[in-house]
């Protein structure tokens, strides 16, 4: 039964490939952008975690993105500690942040200070790995500070110029002070870029005039990336009222990314199968319609509607099971290949940095997507191949034979 | 001892506009062993008589006994059922699987049996030597003459052991030597397998080798000749 229903498929070599063909870019193309865009999200939720958010954070309740300079907490040292002991932990570093104006000899803008520990920062996040110009907080022997590339090209800053950051300081008053920048750095985001600032813990706290042993924001960054809500959920026993957060609750759209872009392909995915599942069911009633007489002989011969059934539905599986196979193996080769070398979007580098996207991706094949994108591809199979079947089950032999 | 036994069988298509009697009151016999054709101008109702005889069709009225079980009793799946182990058909138009060899032709009747793979083979081969084409076993329709091809079709009909062989105007599509050749592989398996063959022809070359002639008319049987 299956043989014949194999050897039927190349009755029509042109006809069925046409059909395995189309099945064949449908799934070349849906698993494809599937692992492009699960690699290109990957590469985002990377970025912003490792660069922008650290994998948690701790704040004092009331902090709401700095706008209150007294919402630190204290014995911050102890705290770290007791923290860098906790299970799971790679690594901590305290920072002091405040909203401020940034004014260079050209213009003003707003923009997020932060004061780092400029060694152990770095052991959580990476923007000192990101620097296009000049170097980590260094080589500046005053109040040195880094900035990204957006508002140095804003401010019209180089390597050493001197800007004044204005802020609030703890008794409410306006202050600020004058710093040289030692660094520019670029990251993916370019919105980042544009708006935060790091200078030298030491100095921020002697401008904001906050105690010793104090900081707004503690940050984390954990051994297993995939461990976080655990690592979160003891740190919260440690931390007393303080409010302990995950990159995910800091910025929920990087957590949505991926999965709101694997629905969008899903939906993608089932639409490709959809148009191609018409295709499939108009070719099989075409197949079915054309051999009405060798149906009819097969019954009449003894073969019973039910294996009659059975062959027509195995025909349209093997067909779309052929094509959709061939489109999957090929969208996992071509994920392998550009895994690995990249795929380059650097023409449309701007518009992407501005929604902090990477201009380079490189796709990532996820076994899940993959074995969903497959289990689809029979199931469309077996959907198509229904209302054919059925037409074939509906034949009367005696009149079948005697159709042309 | 008869093996079919057919009474007062009517077939009226298209009852409720214009009736067309195709069988018309048949009251016939048939014998193990018999080599029988039915003679009829064209739509004189032998295609359809064939089609009641082999259930792929239910009379309107009528019985048809086939060695003891009413045909006109059995439903759709149990008629397929009866037809693949009584009864062996040979088509004008030959109608083999074109996507199958010879051999696998041949076999297919018996994988629908549920005949085990070896034997299968043994017998197949067995019957495309008795036919005379063993060497075209491994050939596909498309590449064998018409002749051969229905000589591989009868060779199908055989496999089954069946009861009797329904052969519905076997040899219209033949040249005059491919039919004398078939005929007498038919009467050959015939004899020597005892299988019972009903033939529907206007070919006078069959009606000459038939032991039994049955004419129709309308329908009807008019004439009913055993040869000596």
């Amino acid at each position: 039964m299956l043989k014949i229903a194999w050897r039927n498929i190349w009755r029509n070599p042109v006809r069925s490939g046409v059909v395995i063909m189309a099945l064949v870019v449908g799934m070349y193309a849906g698993v494809f952008s599937t692992t492009f865009m699960n690699g290109w999200m990957l590469q985002r939720l990377k970025a912003g975690v490792e660069t922008e958010t650290s994998h948690i954070q701790i704040h004092k309740p009331g902090f709401e993105m700095a706008e209150d300079v007294k919402s630190f907490f204290t014995g911050e040292s102890e705290m770290v500690k007791r923290i860098e002991n906790t299970s799971g932990i790679l690594s901590v570093s305290s920072r002091i942040v405040v909203s401020s104006m940034v004014a260079s000899a050209e213009t003003a803008l707003g923009g997020m200070v932060i004061g780092v520990d400029s060694e152990k920062d770095t052991t959580v996040v990476n923007v000192n790995g990101q620097l296009v110009k000049g170097t980590w907080l260094q080589g500046i022997k005053r109040n040195p500070v880094v900035i990204g590339q957006k508002l140095a090209d804003k401010l019209k800053l180089k390597l050493r110029s001197k800007i004044i950051i204005r802020f609030q300081d703890f008794n409410g008053d306006f202050t600020g002070g004058a710093f040289r920048v030692a660094g520019i750095y670029k990251t993916r985001n370019t919105n980042f870029d544009g708006s935060h600032l790091f200078v030298n813990k030491a100095d921020l706290r002697r401008l904001c005039g906050i105690p010793e042993n104090t900081s707004h924001e503690i940050i984390i960054r954990c051994s297993d990336p995939n461990a976080v809500d655990q690592v979160r959920s003891e740190l919260a026993l440690l931390v007393g009222d303080n409010k302990v957060e995950t990159w995910r609750e800091i910025s929920p759209e990087l957590g949505y990314l991926t999965e709101t872009m694997n629905m969008y392909m899903y939906i993608f995915v089932v639409i490709i199968l959809l148009a191609l599942g018409f295709g499939i069911v108009n070719t099989m009633l075409m197949v079915v319609m054309e051999r009405v007489h060798e149906l009819g002989m097969l019954m009449a011969l003894g073969m019973k509607k039910k294996r009659v059934f059975i062959m027509i539905m195995a025909e349209t599986i093997m067909l779309s099971g052929l094509g959709g196979f061939i489109g999957i193996l090929l969208g996992v080769i071509t994920t392998n290949i550009t895994a690995k070398s990249g795929i380059d979007l650097s023409m449309w580098d701007e518009g992407l940095s501005e929604m902090g996207f990477a201009s380079i991706i490189y796709p990532k094949y996820d076994f899940e997507i993959v074995a969903t994108v497959s289990i689809l591809v029979i199931l469309t199979g077996i959907l198509a191949a229904v209302y054919p079947s059925l037409k074939a089950l509906k034949l009367n032999p005696s009149q079948a034979l005697q159709s042309e | 001892m008869s093996i079919i036994k057919i009474e007062d069988l009517h077939k009226i298509y298209n009852q409720e506009q214009i009736p067309v009697r195709a069988i018309n009151g048949i009251n016939l016999t048939f014998k193990a062993g018999e080599f029988t054709a039915l003679v009829a101008p064209s739509g004189a109702g032998k295609t359809t008589f064939l089609n009641l005889l082999g259930g792929l069709d239910s009379p309107t009225s009528g019985s048809i006994e086939i060695g003891g079980q009413r045909m006109d009793l059995l439903s759709s799946s149990q008629r397929t059922n009866f037809r693949l182990h009584n009864i062996g058909f040979v088509f004008q138009a030959y109608n083999l699987i074109p996507v199958l060899t010879a051999a696998e032709n041949v076999e297919f009747i018996m994988e629908l049996q549920g005949v085990d793979k070896k034997i299968r083979k043994a017998r197949s081969k067995e019957l495309l030597a008795a036919v005379g084409i063993e060497d075209k076993s491994d050939v596909r329709p498309n590449k064998m003459s018409g002749g051969q091809q229905q000589r591989v079709a009868v060779a199908r009909a055989l496999a089954s052991n069946p009861k009797f062989i329904l052969a519905d105007e076997p040899t219209a599509n033949l040249d005059s030597k491919s039919t004398e050749n078939l005929l007498d592989i038919m009467l050959m398996m015939n004899e020597k397998e005892n299988v019972t063959f009903i033939f529907a022809t206007h070919d006078e070359r069959v009606v000459k080798k038939a032991r039994r002639v049955i004419t129709f008319e309308d329908g009807k049987v008019i004439k009913d000749e055993v040869k000596d």
